[in-house]
């Protein structure tokens, strides 16, 4: 009986320190990066020029990186964190939206299209990059739009938009393809490389990132009408308005400030790590659209 | 954990014809069973082939047979289904590769990969079984088959194996139910079995844990199903008195 009454001061007690210790109300991540002092970063391992590890170990780099690391600028400012501490976390496309949603990754910046689906399960940002879906194949293949894949073996990576819409495209159209599903995109191109398929269908910039590594770059071509358009978003849990916010705050301000088109520069139209390959991959109207105006909305709700 | 779950998910159309996310795991599992049965055909019988020879008293049949099985034993399945899928096939005369890569379908190629691999893996295995069950048994057997006029042959065939495939049914069954786990390495080529399926189902519905629950339950149903029929098969071919006697 005397227990109860000490135990309810106590947690009373706990409650008036810990909320006076923090000036301001903070909730969800932003409470949690400002208590740990730590954000963490999910990132990925290999989609180029994207987020991916090339220069160091353990340590992103990419298009999708460097925003990523604008929005931590812009959380150290906000909160008054000069010293804040990034911590990174591999995700793959398996594992990102789980590990947002469990409080693992903080933030995902990769190549994650904003899609319905999703967002019943994450927030989106703004939207960070446009792509539309072509095919890559060999200059010598005779292949000019999705028309020549009838009754060819096709490859795609499994999990993606791609993957979903070469099988309905199959179905609806009775093209008799034959479609193969990698695990990765780096499998995808080992197998149109070694022959056991005449395409491979994927996001535009993802084929041009293939392309540049390819051993003789000049041999294939990126052809075809797009068979969608997606807009890749960074992922955070949903539910957070103020984080959300501050991240779209952060993203809308580099698009303003046209220092958008020195980060685009530098991974589409520059030599980049580890080859020092150039993607020469010039900037869409999509894209621009999407600097100009932008949106947490997916391309499907546009 | 900032979750919606939606068990509906599985009855909801994939956008693709008239399927539903419910109908790939039931192809999926499909490929799963067709994958592990003739993998298993091929393991039963190299592995008691290896098995038989490891014991044969010859030097050198009994040194090959070892050889392969710390080869197939030590290196990792993964890395054996790669082997398999990205260069043998480039080792082929050229007109029979591009047959294995260009004629047949997709899946059949990554299907056939994956069958050999399984099967020369698992042969690994159940040649150490078939091995320690030929040991088990008392070395007189041996001898009184010679003393009684047997080849050596007939000595196997009509004495050991019978006695050592029924000491071994537990531990080949444990090999057998191997052979459907281990048949998930095929979603790393491409087949489209029950993993698969799960991640691709997963992926499209962002709905991971529904999809993973789901395949956690059939990989669990379907191995105590098999459990089960080979407790049956234990107790339909045993001889009274035969393991106490062979285990002495």
């Amino acid at each position: 009986m005397r227990i109860a009454p000490q135990f309810l001061a106590a947690a009373v007690a706990a409650a008036l320190l810990s909320s006076s210790a923090i000036a301001e109300e903070l909730t969800g991540t932003l409470k949690k990066i400002k208590e740990t002092g730590t954000i963490t970063l999910g990132h990925r391992d290999a989609s180029i020029p994207f987020s991916y590890l090339g220069a160091e170990p353990g340590k992103p780099v990419g298009y999708a990186h460097d925003l990523q690391l604008k929005v931590v600028e812009a959380i150290k400012t906000e909160l008054g964190l000069p010293e804040l501490k990034v911590r990174y976390n591999l995700v793959t496309s398996q594992t990102r939206i789980p590990l947002v949603q469990n409080g693992t990754v903080d933030l995902e910046c990769g190549s994650t299209t904003n899609n319905l689906e999703r967002q019943r399960q994450v927030d989106f940002s703004v939207g960070i990059f446009e792509v539309g879906t072509r095919l890559l194949t060999r200059k010598t293949s005779g292949i000019r739009d999705f028309a020549d894949l009838k009754g060819k073996n096709v490859v795609t990576t499994a999990g993606t938009t791609s993957e979903r819409l070469l099988k309905a495209m199959n179905a609806e159209k009775r093209m008799g393809m034959n479609i193969i599903s990698a695990k990765d995109h780096g499998e995808s191109f080992l197998m149109l490389e070694s022959n056991r398929a005449v395409a491979f269908m994927m996001d535009d910039a993802l084929l041009y990132g293939e392309m540049a590594k390819a051993k003789n770059p000049d041999d294939w071509v990126v052809v075809g009408e797009p068979q969608s358009y997606e807009i890749y978003g960074c992922m955070l849990r949903k539910g957070d308005p103020a984080f959300k916010q501050l991240v779209d705050k952060a993203l809308s301000a580099t698009f303003a400030s046209g220092e958008i088109n020195e980060i685009y520069a530098r991974w589409f139209q520059n030599p980049i790590p580890p080859k020092g390959l150039n993607l020469k991959f010039p900037m869409s109207d999509e894209l621009k659209k999407l600097i100009a105006n932008p949106t947490d909305k997916s391309a499907e709700e546009i | 954990m900032n979750y919606n779950w939606d068990w509906g998910v599985f009855f909801r159309s994939t956008g693709i014809g008239e399927e539903t996310y419910l109908d790939w795991f039931v192809a999926g599992l499909g490929w799963t069973i067709a994958v592990a049965l003739a993998g298993w055909i091929i393991a039963l019988l190299l592995g008691t082939l290896l098995g038989i020879l490891r014991t044969v008293p010859n030097r050198w049949l009994a040194g090959i047979a070892t050889c392969y099985v710390e080869i197939f034993r030590n290196v990792p399945l993964l890395v054996q289904l790669f082997l398999w899928y990205f260069l043998v096939p480039d080792l082929l005369p050229e007109p029979l590769e591009l047959w294995f890569k260009q004629d047949l379908s997709p899946a059949t190629s990554a299907y056939l990969s994956v069958v050999v691999c399984l099967g020369l893996f698992t042969a690994a295995r159940v040649c150490e079984q078939v091995r320690t069950g030929i040991q088990a048994l008392p070395r007189g057997q041996l001898a009184a088959g010679h003393a009684l006029g047997f080849r050596l042959p007939q000595i196997y065939k009509d004495i050991l194996l019978p006695q050592a495939f029924r000491i071994i049914i537990p531990p080949l069954t444990s090999e057998f139910l191997n052979i459907f786990k281990n048949s998930s390495v095929a979603s790393l080529i491409g087949l489209m079995e029950l993993l698969a399926q799960t991640k691709q189902a997963a992926e499209f519905t962002a709905n991971l844990f529904e999809a993973f629950t789901l395949a956690t339950l059939i990989y669990f149903t379907l191995n105590m199903g098999l459990m089960l029929l080979m407790r049956l098969v234990e107790k339909k071919v045993a001889v009274p008195g035969l393991i106490a006697v062979g285990g002495k």
